[in-house]
């Protein structure tokens, strides 16, 4: 094990070269990252044994992944914004054609107008994919969650997205233990999938299924997901076991007594931590609960924690237009038919990067306290807003 | 938590430095965070970069707005940047200059602790860049070292030759004389 002070991209680069693809398929300009730049580095120095293919535009980048990974070999690529939108058809083709991709989101915001800055719209966006989604909140688990994410995707077949904001953590350094190659070779075997193309061996993938097919092709996808979290659970303990760094579905921060939880996906949440800390020093009970991975949804864990709560706040750093936050509507939607009985609110920040200080964050833990004691006055609320009103 | 602010113009290295400090600060053992303002970046604007440095796990992930070092690489930039913009009550400002601290003081109205460096000269002197263009980080990195008290020579010049990509030598070197020729009254 090597300590290395380094990027979220450095992180990411180094998390999928220990992983050891043998096809790395990608777009190289805007808005790609230097996780692909740092990649091509390592392939074209020997570091990485694998095919860079260079292609024109990151709809074909999934499409050469998707006929790459058909043959039996495992696939990388990493991506961004309009770039994740544009592999939108192919993400679906992905997860239909049960691959175990795995690739790296950039969380930024979409345009217009232009933004190249921290938002979850991108990812958000792309929920109904059929793909697990990791939200990272350090570098450390950037690298972590690729390896982790190849053994939890190909046990499941199903493909994974590790997701790490953008600039701070993409373009932020930070300190990450880099594993060794045989630690993780030996966490991760090589892969072996049931079916593959192969010369002189004709088979098909994803032709033409009758109405009286389909469906139970989509139940079994369905029931994948649905497995996936049990998986998640275990590979991340497993991964803890070799490397000292245990992961779940979410991270639980001092929820096991506060009156009100904030919940969060995102290096948001890490700020958060710290506030939490502030909030206990005066005698406030808050907590804190990371999403980790928002695709399968961690609902049992948030039952878990609101049945002790008083309230639960929701922090999306996207929204779907109509009714709040993504993340908002599934944590109520979660809580709808367990014992739980709790107000929810959701709120609305940072979008386009704009900076979650420990101000805002305090703010929120503020009202939510507020909240609790004189009721949820407003459902919905956008943080920060320039409007005139002067509320933050 | 030590939270230490850079000013710069694209092509100085103010980026560079923040990340210097960083790793000279992570291999003695503080955790550690460096990164440049989230924007767009050109040759020649101003360039804002940070450091943290924490003996705890450092969680807080945003931008530095209430800084405990200010580290100005170019006093161009008094007369369009707030350099002092949030720096502590208690902070500390480094500055490349030829002037004195007393006089720099004066120029930036500041009551806070000011002490200065001539990097440029430094760096002309180890023929890092050109004499128009002089690469100034590496000196203001051995400056900070200095004054703060937080970095030995010996982790400086080691980071310093980590990431310098070019004229490692001579990089160290501007840390080392930096290091030693700092001024405070």
């Amino acid at each position: 094990m090597v300590k290395k002070v380094i990027t979220g991209n450095g992180a990411s680069a180094n998390g999928a070269r220990l992983a050891k693809p043998k096809v790395i398929a990608a777009y190289p300009i805007t808005p790609q990252t230097s996780i692909i730049e740092k990649l091509a580095l390592m392939v074209s120095n020997g570091e990485l044994d694998a095919k860079f293919i260079k292609v024109e535009s990151e709809h074909s980048a999934m499409a050469a992944c998707i006929a790459a990974q058909n043959t039996g070999v495992r696939t990388y690529t990493a991506s961004s914004s309009h770039g994740l939108a544009l592999m939108h058809e192919l993400l679906m083709w992905a997860s239909g054609a049960r691959l175990p991709i795995v690739m790296t989101d950039v969380n930024r915001a979409m345009g217009p107008p232009w933004s190249i800055w921290a938002d979850q719209q991108d990812t958000i966006a792309q929920r109904d994919t059929g793909w697990i989604q990791f939200y990272v909140a350090s570098n450390q688990e950037a690298l972590d969650t690729i390896i982790l994410a190849y053994k939890v995707a190909e046990t499941v077949n199903l493909p994974a997205m590790s997701i790490e904001d953008a600039f701070i953590l993409s373009h932020t350094m930070e300190s990450v233990d880099i594993p060794e190659q045989e630690t993780v070779d030996s966490f991760l075997p090589p892969y072996e999938p049931k079916f593959r193309l192969k010369v002189g061996e004709p088979m098909g993938f994803g032709s033409l299924v009758m109405p009286e097919g389909y469906m139970e092709f989509r139940y079994k996808i369905s029931e994948a997901m649905d497995e996936a979290r049990n998986v998640i659970r275990t590979v991340g303990k497993e991964f803890g076991e070799t490397f000292g760094r245990k992961y779940g579905l979410v991270e639980e921060y001092k929820t096991d007594d506060a009156e009100v939880v904030l919940v969060i996906a995102g290096s948001v949440a890490s700020t958060a931590m710290e506030v939490v800390d502030m909030m206990r020093d005066e005698g406030k009970k808050a907590g804190v609960l990371r999403i980790r991975s928002f695709r399968p949804f961690p609902y049992e864990e948030i039952r878990k924690v609101a049945k002790q709560a008083g309230l639960i706040g929701v922090f999306d750093r996207s929204y779907t237009g109509g009714f709040g936050g993504a993340i908002g509507t599934e944590v109520k939607g979660a809580l709808y038919n367990s014992d739980a009985s709790l107000p929810v609110k959701n709120y609305i920040a940072g979008l386009g990067g704009r900076d979650i200080t420990p101000k805002v964050l305090r703010k929120i833990f503020e009202d939510m306290f507020e909240s609790l004691n004189g009721g949820v006055k407003k459902e919905v609320e956008w943080v920060g807003l320039r409007d005139g009103s002067g509320r933050w | 938590m030590i939270e230490i602010r850079f000013h710069g113009r694209g092509g100085q290295g103010a980026v560079i430095a923040s990340e210097m400090v960083a790793v000279a600060a992570a291999s003695e053992g503080y955790d550690v965070s460096a990164f440049p303002y989230f924007g767009v970046e050109r040759r020649g604007a101003p360039v804002t970069a940070f450091t943290r440095l924490d003996r705890r796990p450092i969680r807080t992930k945003c931008q530095i707005y209430e800084p405990d070092y200010v580290v100005i690489l170019d006093t161009a930039l008094l007369e369009t940047v707030d350099v002092l913009a949030g720096l502590k009550e208690s902070g500390v400002v480094l500055v490349n200059t030829d002037k004195t601290p007393a006089d720099m003081k004066a120029i930036l109205k500041t009551d806070r602790r000011v002490i200065t460096v001539d990097a440029t000269a430094i760096a002309i002197r180890n023929r890092l860049g050109s004499s128009a263009s002089p690469i100034v980080n590496t000196a203001i990195v051995g400056a900070f070292a200095r004054i703060s008290g937080l970095l030995s020579l010996e982790s400086t010049k080691k980071s310093v030759m980590d990431l310098a990509p070019v004229k490692k030598e001579n990089n160290a070197q501007a840390a080392e004389d930096a290091y030693n020729e700092t001024k405070e009254e």
